[in-house]
């Protein structure tokens, strides 16, 4: 958690601490940790320390977008999919099973190859490849209430059907969408930054941990840090993300034995 | 299972009915399965046949990729790929190839896609065979000891590793091994690969551990959250309690019972170590599979990538179906109703 905080902090503040963090400097070169340089330089002489802060932007944005867009997407299909059933939900649910059957990453590698890459694509892509999860998850939770007396009591009362999903059913799913939105976060940081790696993500130049990692790889007799820190980096704060993710859905299972 | 004992789960057919009444549900099942593998591999290839005129462009400058646009080259690649018949023409054309395994020319080598798939093929099945292998046992080890020592440090830190190493992509982890292992103590090689099956033992024993640790963590939490969840169960204390040995009541009771949750991951398991393979492949410079799709990717190389995509959806595919033949075969209370995944 504190982790994920710090992390923030320096995606916000970090880019006005470094402005210079794609500075060349041909001169310098690859050099090791030391010598003005906290983990040294890469091969174009720039400072990994200030490569790595402002490579912190990327790497949180990148991934909240696709958590968030796969939430409100996902959430909405699979709501009303569960709660309207029928031939809505058959029509929909196809369709995500079709969509959880490929490889996503793999798709976008594909895709992305032929149609030209970039930040802002590779993003777009993997929200939609990572919306059918949620919206699986959204459903059976969906139907599990959907049973429940206080939806059996709105709908009495002659509440519209989107007013019961949304202000009814939908509060009831928040913990669980929002620990699954975690676990979306982490995969997806570690699905960009290895489009990154492969340069399918972010063009040459930007600062990116992926891109770092395999821009630095050539050089690790020269400089090792280079390569660890961007790696390190990634695993941290993925792990970090999962760790949250898990223990809210630990804490939502145990709060659902109490009952 | 031995003799049937009151606490045993409800064991398949122990009602007298006729074997066919028994299989029915089963045999239905596999049938319906079949036939929707079946209608998902023709929707495959259409799509991998539709890649040729998604990319920008027309369809012969997709198939051209870097070389010269003249008339004359044009003509001949239109001739060469037909791409002047009606399209369904030209799909059943390019289908029937497929199927026997003539995915056309490569645009950057000029060979026959399919002597580059022979070339590369053995690096990947070995390094995913030598990966799968690692993380099968490390796996289902590390889940056993932490479930069976529930609670204690040896659980703590098998959790943290399984977080850790499922949150790691491969390459980050794979160079972190060659920083540790082929730098700072230099014990393997770090690229390349060798000579002879010892040697390729050898060379490939660090990107198979980089390959294996996602999946040796996804292994190991599935395995320990399920033997939990078995050893919770009544009929385990009661197994206990009737004075089974306890290699008998993991065996019969923990493990038998924890096959639904394990084959349930085998899919992402899958996907995961496709995707490792490439990430693998490429930190590692070795020549497997991997790396010819990324630079095909890269070089736009569209014969290699769409027999790339149609071969990893079709195996993708077969072995959802097998793994649910697997819960058929292993789960007596599967019902047949719609898919079992």
């Amino acid at each position: 958690m504190a982790i994920v905080i710090l992390m923030a902090l320096v995606a916000l503040v970090g880019p006005l601490l470094v402005p210079n963090a794609t500075q060349e400097n041909l001169l310098v070169g690859v050099t090791p940790p030391g010598g003005g340089h906290l983990f040294g330089t890469d091969l174009l002489g720039r400072d990994i320390l200030a490569m790595s802060i402002a490579g912190t932007r990327p790497a949180l944005i990148g991934p909240l977008i696709i958590a968030i867009g796969a939430l409100l997407i996902g959430n909405s299909v699979g709501l009303l999919a569960g709660y309207l059933g029928g031939l809505w939900d058959s029509i929909l649910m196809r369709f995500v099973d079709l969509m959880y059957a490929l490889p996503s990453v793999l798709v976008a590698m594909v895709l992305i190859g032929l149609l030209g890459g970039g930040y802002a694509i590779s993003v777009a892509f993997l929200t939609a490849f990572f919306w059918p999860q949620d919206a699986r998850i959204v459903r059976a939770a969906t139907l599990e209430q959907r049973s429940r007396p206080y939806v059996e009591a709105a709908r009495v009362l002659g509440i519209p059907r989107w007013r019961i999903m949304l202000r009814h059913v939908w509060p009831n799913l928040l913990p669980l969408v929002v620990a699954n939105s975690f676990l979306n976060f982490a995969f997806a940081l570690v699905s960009l930054s290895a489009l990154s790696f492969l340069g399918l993500g972010v063009p040459p130049g930007d600062p990116d941990w992926g891109r770092m990692l395999s821009e630095n790889r050539t050089e690790i007799f020269a400089n090792a840090a280079a390569s660890i820190v961007p790696a390190l980096l990634i695993i941290i704060l993925a792990s970090s993300m999962n760790l949250i993710g898990d223990w809210l859905l630990e804490r939502i299972s145990l709060r659902g034995r109490a009952q | 299972m031995g003799t049937a004992l009151l606490t045993d789960p409800p064991a398949p057919g122990v009602n007298a009915q006729s074997n066919w009444e028994r299989w029915r549900p089963k045999v239905l099942f596999l049938v319906r399965r079949l036939a929707a593998l079946i209608a998902l591999l023709f929707l495959l290839s259409v799509a991998v046949f539709a890649l040729l005129y998604a990319s920008p462009g027309s369809a012969a400058d997709a198939l051209l990729g870097g070389r010269p646009r003249t008339a004359a080259m044009l003509a001949a690649v239109n001739r060469e790929f037909h791409l002047n018949d009606p399209l369904p023409l030209q799909y059943a054309r390019w289908l029937t190839g497929a199927l026997h395994f003539n995915f056309g020319i490569s645009i950057r080598t000029g060979g026959p896609v399919l002597d580059l798939f022979k070339a590369q093929a053995p690096t990947t099945l070995f390094l995913v065979g030598y990966a799968v292998i690692l993380a099968m046992i490390s796996g289902v080890g590390l889940g056993f000891l932490a479930a069976y020592y529930r609670g204690t440090i040896l659980d703590r830190l098998v959790v943290v590793f399984s977080v850790v190493g499922a949150s790691s992509p491969a390459f980050a982890t794979a160079l972190l091994l060659i920083v540790v292992f082929g730098v700072a103590i230099p014990l393997f090689p770090v690229y390349g690969s060798g000579t002879g099956f010892l040697g390729d033992l050898y060379y490939l024993t660090l990107p198979a551990i980089a390959l294996a640790s996602t999946t040796m963590a996804l292994v190991a939490k599935l395995t320990r959250a399920a033997l939990i969840a078995a050893f919770d169960q009544d009929y385990v204390s009661f197994a206990r309690a009737r004075g089974i040995g306890t290699g008998r009541v993991i065996l019969m009771y923990g493990f038998r019972n924890a096959i639904g949750p394990i084959l349930t991951s085998v899919n992402l398991v899958v996907a995961n170590l496709i995707f490792g393979v490439i990430l693998v492949e490429v930190v590692f410079a070795l020549p497997g599979l991997g790396s010819l799709f990324i630079s095909s990717v890269t070089y736009h190389d569209l014969p290699v990538i769409q027999a790339f995509a149609l071969l990893t959806g079709a195996t993708i595919m077969v072995v959802n179906l097998i793994v649910d033949m697997l819960y058929v075969l292993f789960d007596p209370r599967v019902e047949f109703g719609r898919s079992a995944s």
